[in-house]
């Protein structure tokens, strides 16, 4: 039967966008049925954000102690104890859904595809390998589950529709393995917008030369509203913390806005804002491939451009 | 405590890689082939545990062509002590990968099998979770930081949100993110003593695995290309554009 299941990410009471997102990415293949799982300690809040997204068929609320850490060890065993009723299963390309999709992958005993761009019908896909260099279109066998990854990127976020549909709710089946334990999360904390999902981006890299340099992205972020970002060179120099890295191995992103400030334009770093809208490069190298890509570029030192900008906006 | 080092041969992190004109594939034609960075990284934590005094033996691993040999001997000359190579001239897919690491932790029983968060060739980053799944133990992927003492290991993870920490017990699959650590270079004579350590030879059918692929990739193109724009005068005249275009 054909049937989409969607797994939920959420953090602090809330579904994260790209749930959202992964549901937009379900939309095209086609299948009437979609249903979103929801794993929580206490998941209503969660569930009934969930159940009013435009196109979701049921929301499964599955609720444990186990569930307010999820790992993967713990998870995937659920996701196989429910995969019977699905012909596909579907989560985000984010951390979350890259520790536990393959995971639930080979308890099923199936390929995984990983960060779906494009659904060219149920079991045809394009994803980028090579860091974006090349796009391969992956057909999955007609008679298997097919599980993958959306690259939250690549889609909109479904909206919200004008009625909930049922939640249900479930036991989990399965059993806490006892092998992993959650000790903490540290966040960089932060008051500005979410880096993953913000309008506009503003980024750093190598030439802000310390923590301190960064005070000038850290500002101009604030009075343009954007979430602030970083080169790896930048997060590996110690200016800022990893979460706010951009690229193959952060986080890719497609803000309607970003600046690329003092950023070379290494091709990992490209490979994670090429769905940016208009990019703006702010760089003293005239010669800096960040430029290729670029929509605006500005040359000049950015010790002075900045602020002036922050001025005039 | 033996550590089991799966490493993949791929086109170079330096080499920009371009999709071939008839669409069968990417241009790989003498193209520089390295250790998957990520694996590097994976090895180098694995020679640091060793050095440290927790572990015996450090054991290299890799699936494909003769050619694969290169990269075990690096591994070798970086310090590992000895190699496993299971041949086959068959490209494999994830789980196919999972499903042949873990006949060889069958036959090495491993404490830690540490990969590398994801190959920069197919960029899938599944083969370290699969493999956990089929071997029942914990994982730790994108680990920045491992600490281990007395049968678990406290593993930090980058995630989207910050620094996850995680303890596991041993046995236990761990996977490499970039700032776990930089992998030292190889030195000449590490590479002449690298030739007389043990390499293993097993083929891809002994083990009896399930290895065809499952996905079938019937289509390479190359990604749209942004172009470049304009380089302008003032931060003024990067305003006006800005706001011309509803931006700002």
């Amino acid at each position: 039967m054909a049937r989409v299941l969607i797994i939920a990410q959420h953090e602090d009471g809330a579904l994260n966008p790209a749930t959202a997102k992964t549901l937009a990415g379900a939309k095209g293949l086609g299948i009437a049925d979609i249903d979103i799982a929801v794993f929580a300690e206490s998941g209503a809040g969660v569930a009934q954000q969930a159940s009013r997204l435009d196109g979701v068929t049921r929301v499964l609320m599955i609720e444990h102690a186990d569930f307010a850490h999820p790992t993967a060890a713990r998870i995937a065993p659920e996701i196989k104890a429910l995969a019977d009723d699905y012909s596909h299963i579907l989560g985000p390309s984010t951390t979350f859904g890259r520790d536990l999709m393959p995971r639930a992958a080979a308890l099923i005993g199936v390929g995984q595809v990983s960060d779906v761009q494009e659904v060219l019908d149920s079991h045809t896909f394009k994803r980028p390998i090579y860091a974006g260099n090349a796009i391969v279109t992956v057909k999955a066998p007609a008679d298997q589950t097919v599980v993958a990854t959306i690259r939250s990127a690549s889609y909109s976020a479904a909206a919200e529709g004008d009625s909930a549909c049922e939640v249900e709710t479930r036991e989990a089946a399965a059993s806490d393995p006892g092998h992993t334990r959650f000790v903490n999360l540290e966040t960089g904390g932060g008051d500005g917008p979410d880096l993953q999902t913000a309008d506009r981006v503003v980024s750093g890299g190598r030439a802000m030369g310390s923590s301190e340099g960064f005070d000038v992205i850290y500002s101009f972020a604030k009075k343009l509203g954007a979430a602030v970002g970083a080169s790896r060179a930048a997060v590996d120099a110690g200016y800022v913390p990893n979460e706010l890295q951009v690229g193959q191995t952060g986080k890719i992103i497609a803000p309607e806005l970003y600046f690329a400030i003092g950023i070379s334009g290494a091709i990992q770093h490209l490979t994670g804002i090429k769905d940016a809208g208009t990019i703006v490069a702010i760089n003293k190298d005239a010669e800096a491939p960040i430029f290729e890509v670029a929509d605006y570029g500005l040359v000049g030192d950015l010790f002075e451009i900045v602020p002036e900008l922050e001025k005039l906006i | 405590m033996k550590i089991l080092v799966p490493i993949k041969r791929v086109v170079d992190y330096n080499v920009r890689v371009r999709v071939k004109s008839d669409g069968s594939g990417v241009e790989t034609e003498g193209v520089k082939m390295s250790i998957n960075p990520f694996d590097e990284i994976a090895l180098e934590e694995a020679l640091r545990i060793k050095e440290a005094g927790n572990a015996e033996e450090v054991v290299v691993c890799s699936i494909g062509s003769k050619d694969c040999q290169q990269q075990l001997r690096t591994g070798l000359a970086m310090g590992a002590d000895r190699a496993i190579h299971v041949v086959t001239d068959t490209a494999v897919q994830p789980l196919a990968a999972a499903r042949i690491f873990l006949k060889l932790i069958e036959k090495e029983s491993p404490g830690i099998v540490f990969l590398g968060k994801q190959a920069i060739d197919d960029d899938n980053s599944q083969t370290g979770q699969m493999l956990a799944a089929l071997w029942d133990r914990p994982q730790a992927t994108f680990a920045s930081k491992v600490e281990l003492s007395d049968g678990t290991a406290k593993v930090t993870r980058e995630v989207d949100a910050g620094l996850e920490t995680l303890e596991v017990d041993l046995p236990a699959v761990l996977t490499s993110d970039l700032r776990l650590n930089e992998p030292r270079f190889v030195k000449l004579p590490d590479i002449m003593k690298a030739k007389r350590k043990p390499l293993d030879e097993i083929a891809l059918d002994d083990l009896g695995v399930e290895a065809a692929a499952q996905l079938e990739v019937t289509a390479h193109e190359p990604p749209p290309t942004r172009s470049g724009g304009r380089i302008l005068e003032s931060a003024q005249e990067l305003v006006d554009e800005l706001k011309n275009k509803g931006l700002l």
